[in-house]
């Protein structure tokens, strides 16, 4: 009975997270398309044509996995720091936290509807790709498995900064100076054997360098890392995001006076 | 007799050092309508806060049915519903939406919810706005929403922080009704308010918060009791010119305007008293009135330590 309640909620936050951002379409899920395909055009496109092969690829071929990768990134952590906050803003969080529903599925609820719009413009971005290109993929479990666990990491670091957030500000300013130059920064556009030394040593600081490679070996079976230490890094964010959220969750930080 | 709240020695001081609660006792019995009065920033919302755990208490133990709200959040979160003093919901989502989302977050499955949500939007006359988004509501109409969901899980204790602040007096009564109603079905109910008619009119039992303490608990009728006097107000057919007024040494009154006069009234006296001097004149009364609420008056007495 208590489980059955716990999902019946769990359901509830996710269904409302959807029709939140499917009901403003047009600012969640038609702008990444739109700066998508023009990257797929300008530097897929045009410019790829003159730059030829990137790591054994075409240029189109090896970006698309890294603009996926970017699309799914952004739109999982805008959609849980813009949903929450807005909550927040209006205070119908409070219909959450007087209700008897568990802080885990209060979390969980938010990561799902964070996971379902980065995964759905991440779909989006796919489609658009085979306009360009033919895209097979390599390996399907990996592929999978990679995209998720992106989407669950930058959807807890989202409700992380919706949960510190103290006005709209707040929740730009990661998205814009920190997780931006992070994804331009993390092999999208570029092949590590490209850079410098010194590069190679701060990209393998960067934690998106990780991920995109690992998802462009499950695309294109081609990567600059390993990407099973890169599936379990992911893993070890997961946890310790999870856990950070949690506990300040149940401290009630940034809900509760 | 379990009661429906307990409260004992709460505390509440913020992160910036305010004492909202100085050592609040509190008990409400089941089924009772109950009152809860104070001042602005005396610690009513505080309380509430507390007791719906969106405010952290300092020490202290409050208890739902026998229940420690601390130590059983879920089972004392089912029997309350909170009915807050400001608008939190989502103004971009639809009435019908609002609610049936509030009844998922209880556990109901969704046939279940959306039936509660016509019961409840019908009830309080918001089934044919269902559809419309919560921000296209007059004021009124966004005071039901919030009722309609608090009651959507059908909870045994309704808290309502000033729920008819800002509402118009036919709506007011309306609300009135609905929540008799409800409480005759069993429900308690906590009701902050700034009109003190309301308290009079609804509620059995009367609390008065001061500065983050209670000052006085005890039953409506006990209290209006404690009244030593109150100021009648006569209002007259014909005019009554001072010179005349004089005539009639009715005691402690005062003229007011040629058709207006107050008499102040001892707790054992009667009104036959200024009858007599009047009909001996021959001067009709078209109405009386009290001058003020009855509890407005013993409320700022109270509050200014009288």
């Amino acid at each position: 009975m208590l489980s059955n309640y716990r999902f019946i909620a769990f359901e509830t936050i996710l269904i409302k997270e959807i029709r939140r951002f499917a009901r403003i379409w047009v600012q969640t899920l038609v702008p990444p398309a739109i700066t998508i395909g023009l990257y797929f055009l300008i530097f897929g496109n045009l410019i790829g044509r003159r730059i030829g092969e990137m790591g054994g690829f075409d240029y189109m071929q090896f970006i698309v996995p890294g603009l996926i990768m970017m699309a799914v990134i952004q739109n999982s952590y805008a959609n849980v720091t813009s949903s929450f906050f807005s909550q927040k803003f209006q205070r119908s969080i409070e219909e959450l936290i007087v209700s008897p529903v568990p802080n885990y599925v209060i979390l969980m609820g938010f990561i799902a509807g964070g996971v379902a719009r980065g995964l759905a413009v991440g779909f989006i971005v796919t489609l658009m790709s085979f306009v360009f290109t033919d895209l097979t993929i390599h390996n399907l479990p990996i592929t999978i498995l990679v995209v998720l666990m992106t989407a669950i990491v930058f959807s807890l670091a989202g409700f992380l900064n919706a949960l510190y957030a103290n006005s709209f500000d707040d929740i730009s300013i990661i998205p814009t100076f920190v997780l931006t130059p992070l994804i331009y920064l993390g092999g999208v556009f570029y092949s590590i054997d490209l850079l410098p030394s010194a590069g190679r040593i701060v990209s393998s600081f960067n934690p998106i360098f990780y991920m995109v490679n690992t998802f462009r070996y499950g695309i294109l079976g081609s990567s600059d890392v390993n990407i099973y230490w890169s599936i379990g890094m992911l893993c070890v964010f997961v946890g310790i995001l999870y856990t950070i959220c949690i506990y300040l969750l149940n401290k009630g930080t940034g809900l509760r006076h | 007799m379990t009661s429906a709240i307990s409260i004992s020695d709460l505390h509440k001081t913020y992160a910036n050092g305010y004492q909202a609660l100085k050592g609040v006792n509190l008990e409400v019995e089941k089924g009772d309508f109950f009152a809860l009065l104070g001042p602005n920033g005396a610690g009513k919302s505080t309380t509430i806060g507390v007791i719906s755990t969106l405010v952290k208490q300092s020490s202290g133990k409050v208890s739902v049915f026998g229940k420690d709200v601390a130590t059983n959040v879920y089972e004392t979160k089912l029997d309350l519903g909170i009915v807050p003093q400001e608008v939190n919901f989502s103004l971009f989502e639809k009435v019908g939406d609002i609610v049936t989302t509030q009844a998922g977050y209880y556990g109901l499955p969704r046939a279940l919810a959306r039936e509660r949500t016509e019961k409840y939007l019908k009830k309080l006359g918001l089934w044919d706005k269902r559809d419309n988004r919560a921000r296209m509501l007059s004021g009124g109409m966004k005071r039901r929403l919030m009722i309609a969901r608090a009651l959507v899980h059908e909870p045994r204790l309704l808290i309502l922080d000033e729920p008819t602040a800002g509402v118009d007096i036919e709506l007011r009564r309306s609300m009135w009704e609905f929540l008799q109603e409800l409480n005759r079905n069993g429900t308690t109910i906590i009701l902050t308010t700034h009109y003190l008619e309301e308290a009079e009119s609804l509620c059995r039992n009367i609390a008065i918060i001061d500065e983050g303490r209670i000052i006085e608990n005890t039953s409506m009728k006990k209290l209006l009791n404690k009244l030593d006097s109150q100021t009648l107000v006569f209002d007259l057919r014909d005019e009554l010119q001072e010179q005349k007024f004089e005539e009639l040494a009715i005691p402690r009154s005062k003229l007011v305007d040629v058709h207006t006069f107050e008499v102040d009234l001892g707790k054992d006296e009667d009104i036959n008293g200024v009858f007599e001097h009047l009909q001996a004149h021959k001067i009709a009364v078209k109405a009386i009135r009290n001058k003020s609420n009855r509890l407005e008056q013993l409320f700022l007495n109270r509050l200014n330590g009288a």
